[in-house]
């Protein structure tokens, strides 16, 4: 064909009507609203939980300040007269993260490592899915084994003094930290195999030992991708419930102390639930209230993760 | 790769190389290969105690009475878990019946229709992953708002079933996403070339291929549900049930929130009931789990 005719079919191919259907389908077309109806779902989930969130908790600021809120340190909602500063709950939480954090990133990232750098196929094939079982353990196991096991073993090895409370942050933290591993583990092994061969062939050809290839060419390699795995693992161990419910106890507690009971934001909207709050009591908006703030917590901490891992995802495709 | 290499080498021999082999491993390097061991092992040997640690506490209580009784707060010893085992089963029948159809729908969607240049499309995708990482009880506070309260369903079989097809729908998208996108793109152009519309190609060619890759991600999708408790706690799963649920409108109660229940007594024969009544749950995602990898490996197909 002469380069003339290619001009004119592309800009015949290029004008309405060019291969135009001379009957449309409808069921086609039907189909296809169905399918956008199905993804909208989705997007009204998301529309819901705002919804559920924001009129119960307006009108819970409505009759205290959100200052009072956001900075004070006693939190008795149900008892009279009731104090509404939740910060010994943002306190209990972020001890409960922090702990688990401890023990699932340096864990997590180790097992990592040694997935995707050192171990052969046959092992790495045998141990992902027992790690992956740790995830699929409901928590409210993780919660019993921690209150009736892991506590009373705490207890009877402190060297000196008293040892932990018998509801404690530091249990619910160090189990709430092992379900997580498989999270840290599984993304960063995601990112690190990313990383291509050619780097770690160049280190290795420049006479680097495996650990050098491991720390100083692989692990700065994935590193967005293993922050974005320890930023999701931060939002489950805020978002984890039951946990903490079992082994961390119901006390309201802005202590710094491992070895006391506390409540963490998400322990205290499942106690608040259990009870038959009449709607539109000032009791049933804390709970609201208390889920709006963990809402938007939890959120950002998403967003920053779902972005980090887009960034390492263009890097290597 | 690296030293290794020095091991099996020709001149395995020689001297200068066997000195070369000494000086690959210093302890340092040994010590970081041992660190990375124990890590891996601690999560292993968590769960080797904890599942022992179970099946022990749970032993004197591991009988039929665990499923043929009713919970019994004031004889443990005849307490069993049957309606919470009904009330797992009815709850986690509806959240398929309401989960899977739209998951399914909006994957193909998002794999087939959408054009990811579109910024609703990308919304929707963020949306749908930010969605995954969602806090459970926030799913709980959207039942208990909206559903149970809102739109007046009542603390209800119905409820709690829409309340967990919510929160496990972005996995069962995901899973489904997946299953989609490992269909070549030459089988819907082969389809495509012999004159099939868009849907005949999707519903006769990607979904058949696609079907088992979906079942895996389902299946491991709702044994997340059956192990959920936190949203239940909200929408009244913790009320005290003597009675099998008879319908959608029911009130009922499930295994996580039994446990929970049990965990809660102070009296220590509860204690094993919990446990009992932990490893008939654990069975039950152990079945799941094992059809879901069966699954994956009896269908799995290479193009």
């Amino acid at each position: 064909m002469t380069s003339a005719g290619i001009r004119r079919r592309r800009a015949v191919a290029g004008s309405p009507g060019f291969l135009k259907r001379s009957q449309p389908r409808y069921g086609e077309k039907a189909i296809k609203v169905l399918l956008v109806a199905a993804s909208l779902v989705s997007v009204l989930t998301t529309v819901g939980i705002v919804i559920a969130l924001i009129p119960p908790a307006a009108d819970f600021f409505g009759k205290v300040s959100f200052g009072d809120f956001i900075t004070g340190t006693d939190w008795s909602p149900l008892f009279k007269p009731p104090h509404f500063g939740v910060l010994p709950l943002v306190s209990g939480t972020l001890m409960v993260t922090l702990i688990a954090l401890l023990v699932a990133v340096p864990l997590g990232l180790g097992a990592a490592v040694y997935l995707s750098e050192y171990a052969r196929p046959r092992v790495r094939a045998f141990f992902k899915p027992i790690l992956e079982v740790l995830a699929g353990i409901p928590t409210v196991v993780y919660g019993f084994f921690a209150l009736q096991a892991v506590t009373p073993l705490l207890q009877d090895i402190w060297p000196g003094g008293e040892g932990p409370e018998v509801f404690n942050a530091l249990s619910a933290g160090f189990v709430m930290g092992i379900m997580i591993i498989p999270t840290i583990a599984s993304l960063s092994e995601d990112a690190m195999t990313a990383v291509p061969n050619d780097l770690r062939d160049g280190a290795f050809a420049l006479g680097s030992s495996r650990m050098q290839v491991a720390t100083r060419v692989v692990f700065p390699a994935a590193l967005s991708g293993i922050v974005a795995a320890i930023v999701l693992g931060v939002s489950r161990a805020i978002g984890e419930t039951m946990i903490v419910a079992i082994a961390a106890g119901g006390r309201p507690n802005l202590s710094f102390d491992p070895l006391e009971g506390m409540q963490t934001m998400t322990a205290f909207i499942a106690a608040a639930g259990i009870g038959d709050l009449p709607t539109g009591s000032i009791g049933y908006q804390t709970i609201f209230a208390v889920g709006a703030l963990l809402f938007v917590m939890t959120l950002v901490m998403n967003l920053v993760s779902i972005r980090l891992v887009r960034r390492f995802r263009e890097v290597y495709e | 790769m690296g030293t290794s290499v020095l091991d099996k080498g020709p001149e395995a021999g020689v001297p200068e190389v066997r000195r070369l082999k000494g000086r690959g491993t210093p302890l340092r390097e040994r010590l970081f290969q041992l660190s990375l061991w124990v890590s891996l092992s601690v999560g292993v040997v968590f769960l080797g105690c904890l599942l022992v640690y179970i099946v022990v506490e749970a032993w004197p209580r591991l009988d039929s009475r665990i499923w043929s009784n009713f919970p019994d707060i004031i004889d443990p010893s005849q307490a069993g878990a049957q309606s919470a085992i009904m009330g797992t089963i009815w709850v986690i029948g509806f959240t398929a019946l309401y989960c899977l159809p739209v998951g399914v729908l909006t994957a193909i969607y998002l794999e087939e229709y959408a054009d990811p240049e579109r910024w609703w499309n990308r919304a929707i995708e963020i949306n749908i992953q930010n969605l995954a990482a969602v806090p459970s009880i926030v799913y709980g506070i959207l039942g208990l708002g909206i559903i149970s309260r809102g739109l007046g369903f009542g603390q209800t079989v119905l409820t709690a079933s829409l309340t967990l097809s919510l929160l496990v729908l972005p996995t069962v998208i995901i899973a489904a996403r997946e299953a989609i996108r490992a269909v070549p793109p030459s089988i819907r152009e082969a389809s495509l070339a012999l004159g099939a519309t868009q849907w005949q190609t999707i519903w006769r060619q990607v979904l058949p291929a696609a079907v088992p890759g979906m079942a895996t991600g389902s299946i491991l999708a709702l044994s997340r549900a059956i192990g959920e408790a936190a949203p239940l706690l909200l929408l009244g799963g913790l009320t005290f049930i003597t009675f099998n649920p008879s319908g959608p409108d029911s009130a009922f109660t499930v295994l996580p929130i039994q446990i929970f229940n049990w965990i809660s007594q102070s009296r220590a024969e509860f204690t094993s009931l919990a446990a009992a009544a932990i490893v008939i749950l654990m069975v039950i995602l152990l079945v799941m789990n094992s059809l879901a990898i069966w699954l994956r490996n009896h269908y799995s197909r290479r193009w």
